[in-house]
């Protein structure tokens, strides 16, 4: 469904993102595992196309077709979506009319499943603005609920769980998991090697580029043994070093 | 506080042919203008429309007083709303000039006395307007415990040559609260220069909100005041603007805490949708008491990027999603 071959984003002259392969399978929940600062936020955008982050090089293929030079509009109406990691505070628009936007008008009963589907009362919910009066949980819950009304090919989460309580993180995951059972593909970005339990499978993400991908227990567990104990995270010298050791298989990390 | 029960009187209940005419035009613009024109021949509502120097239809409510005088250039209106009363359903008021020139003065003289409760929707109806000066000057009094929230919305058609001029003093008393709302976002501004001042005694509140959307050439001035002069009264002066084209607007929200416990906020966003426009925002808060706390936002700039791309990456067009985010400052 996306293959993302050889990407390289530099911003401001700095390399953000390097040489990274990803490939997200049709139905899949592929998770990308990163400490803070190792580019999943700019591998986010970069597919999705926003704030400006066009790829230096590389290749981003959607169902076969190059999506590199497409509007975030255009990539929407391909079928990619993103939830962001701080959703944007929109005076005036009601949950009601996200969604609805969301949704190409979907009616009030799929708008009231949505909002159940994230644990929201629609009730409560529906009526009031995606303004600053939500909490961030509240925003972020919505954030999803939007997605699902949407139904995209493919939905990038990124960060989906922060900002989240611990009661309601359990509501999240189903949601994400609804999100899957509707036929959506999803990206989801994270630290957190609790969110990725419910992937099919896991990238781990260093410098830029993806170190290691395997099934979510191995790779959660190598992630915490290695990434959240490294005194070198995000240093370009000692990540090549570290890639051709994982790649030769000499060492764990 | 008492509910009426409804009976109605008529003030006007022949009306001349001239009149009928106008009448009916009246009530198909207010219609076009987004008015409910079935509460315009709804016996039990409140309602008073006004076209020019001319009334065309006034009705009350028992517990509410309109008296009217036509003058040479407009209506002078004295409204009383009587000591706890009520009033069920919103009083409707409808104003307005059809031809393309011409200009009507309102002196409004509003009395909302103790415990009494009412919502007033008005419409400003102005579609043809080439050369039309609407004014306003009101002075109104809010009693104790009285609430009285007040709507006006505005039509202007897409000429732009109209000035509009409310001027408004308020008083409210102990427990009192005045809520309005000003919009003019469909069709041209023209020049709108609108003033009002609140003095909100103990435990009172005020809210004044002004919302316009500024196009072509037109100019817009508001001046939004509070003085919180009672301890405990809140106030809060808010305007939300948006400016395409060679449109310019300058918001001056001013609030004042001179009483212990009062609180105050200005609120401010202007957005900018146009290379050629000019937005500015002036707040002014000031204490002199030092338990009363005042404080202030303003947001001046173009639409913002991140709500954009937010709804874009739904599927909208760059268009349609700044359209979004314009309506929603406006709604």
């Amino acid at each position: 469904m996306l293959q993302v071959e050889d990407l390289y984003l530099v911003l401001d002259g700095k390399p953000i993102i390097n040489g990274l392969n990803l490939h997200v399978k049709s139905g899949e929940i592929h998770g990308v595992l990163g400490e803070n600062g190792t580019g999943k936020t700019s591998l986010a955008y970069v597919i999705m196309g926003v704030n400006n982050y066009k790829a230096t090089s590389g290749r981003i293929l959607f169902e076969g077709q190059d999506i590199g030079k497409m509007s975030v509009s255009e990539r929407a109406q391909q079928g990619i979506s993103l939830a962001w990691q701080e959703p944007a505070r929109i005076e005036g628009l009601t949950v009601r009319d996200y969604l609805s936007l969301s949704s190409k008008n979907a009616g009030f009963k799929r708008i009231y499943e949505c909002l159940e589907a994230v644990g929201m009362d629609p009730a409560r919910y529906i009526a009031r603005d995606i303004d600053s009066t939500l909490s961030g949980g509240e925003r972020k819950r919505i954030e999803l609920a939007s997605i699902i009304a949407m139904q995209p090919k493919l939905a990038i989460l990124d960060e989906p769980d922060s900002g989240i309580d611990i009661v309601s993180l359990p509501i999240l995951l189903n949601g994400i998991l609804e999100l899957k059972n509707q036929g959506s593909s999803i990206l989801m970005i994270t630290h957190s090697e609790e969110m990725v339990e419910i992937a099919d499978i896991v990238s781990v993400l260093c410098a830029g580029s993806i170190l290691r991908t395997g099934p979510p227990a191995e790779m959660s567990e190598w992630f915490k043994e290695n990434c959240q104990s490294c005194g070198h995270i995000n240093e370009p010298d000692f990540y090549e070093g570290l890639k051709e050791a994982v790649e030769k298989g000499k060492t764990s990390a | 506080m008492k509910v009426l029960k409804r009976r109605w009187r008529k003030v006007k209940p022949v009306l001349s042919r001239s009149i009928e005419k106008e009448y009916r035009g009246m009530v198909e613009a207010y219609g076009n203008a987004g008015g409910d024109k079935e509460s315009l021949s709804d016996a039990k509502v409140a309602k008073l429309v006004i076209h020019e120097n001319k009334v065309l239809s006034s009705d009350s409510v028992e517990g509410l007083t309109v008296n009217t005088t036509e003058t040479e250039d407009g209506v002078n209106i004295y409204l009383i709303v009587e000591e706890g009363v009520r009033i069920e359903k919103p009083v409707h008021l409808c104003f307005g000039i059809l031809p393309k020139e011409g200009l009507q003065e309102i002196i409004f003289k509003l009395e909302a006395r103790k415990n009494s409760d009412v919502n007033a929707v008005a419409h400003c109806i102005f579609p043809n307007a080439e050369k039309v000066i609407h004014k306003m000057d009101a002075d109104i009094e809010i009693g104790e415990n009285a609430r009285f929230e007040y709507r006006e919305t505005h039509y202007h058609g897409e000429y732009g040559g109209i000035e509009v001029i409310p001027k408004g003093r308020i008083n409210i008393a102990r427990g009192g609260v005045w809520q309005s709302t000003f919009t003019l976002n469909d069709g041209r501004v023209g020049r709108l220069d609108y003033d009002f001042a609140v003095f909100c005694q103990e435990d009172s509140v005020a809210e004044l909100i002004v919302k316009a959307y500024g196009k072509g050439d037109d100019d817009i001035r508001i001046l939004e005041k509070i003085h919180l002069n009672g301890e405990g009264a809140r106030g809060l002066a808010k305007s939300r603007i948006v400016l395409s084209d060679r449109a310019k607007a300058e918001v001056r929200g001013e609030t004042f805490g001179n009483a212990p416990h009062s609180r105050g906020h200005v609120d401010c966003i202007e957005l900018v949708n146009g290379s050629e426009a000019v937005a500015t925002a002036i707040p002014i808060v000031s204490v002199t008491d030092e338990a009363a706390k005042v404080t202030h936002e303003a947001a001046i700039g173009s639409v913002d990027r991140r709500q954009v791309e937010t709804l874009m990456a739904r599927g909208l067009n760059e268009d349609r999603a700044v359209d979004v985010i314009v309506k929603g400052i406006l709604r």
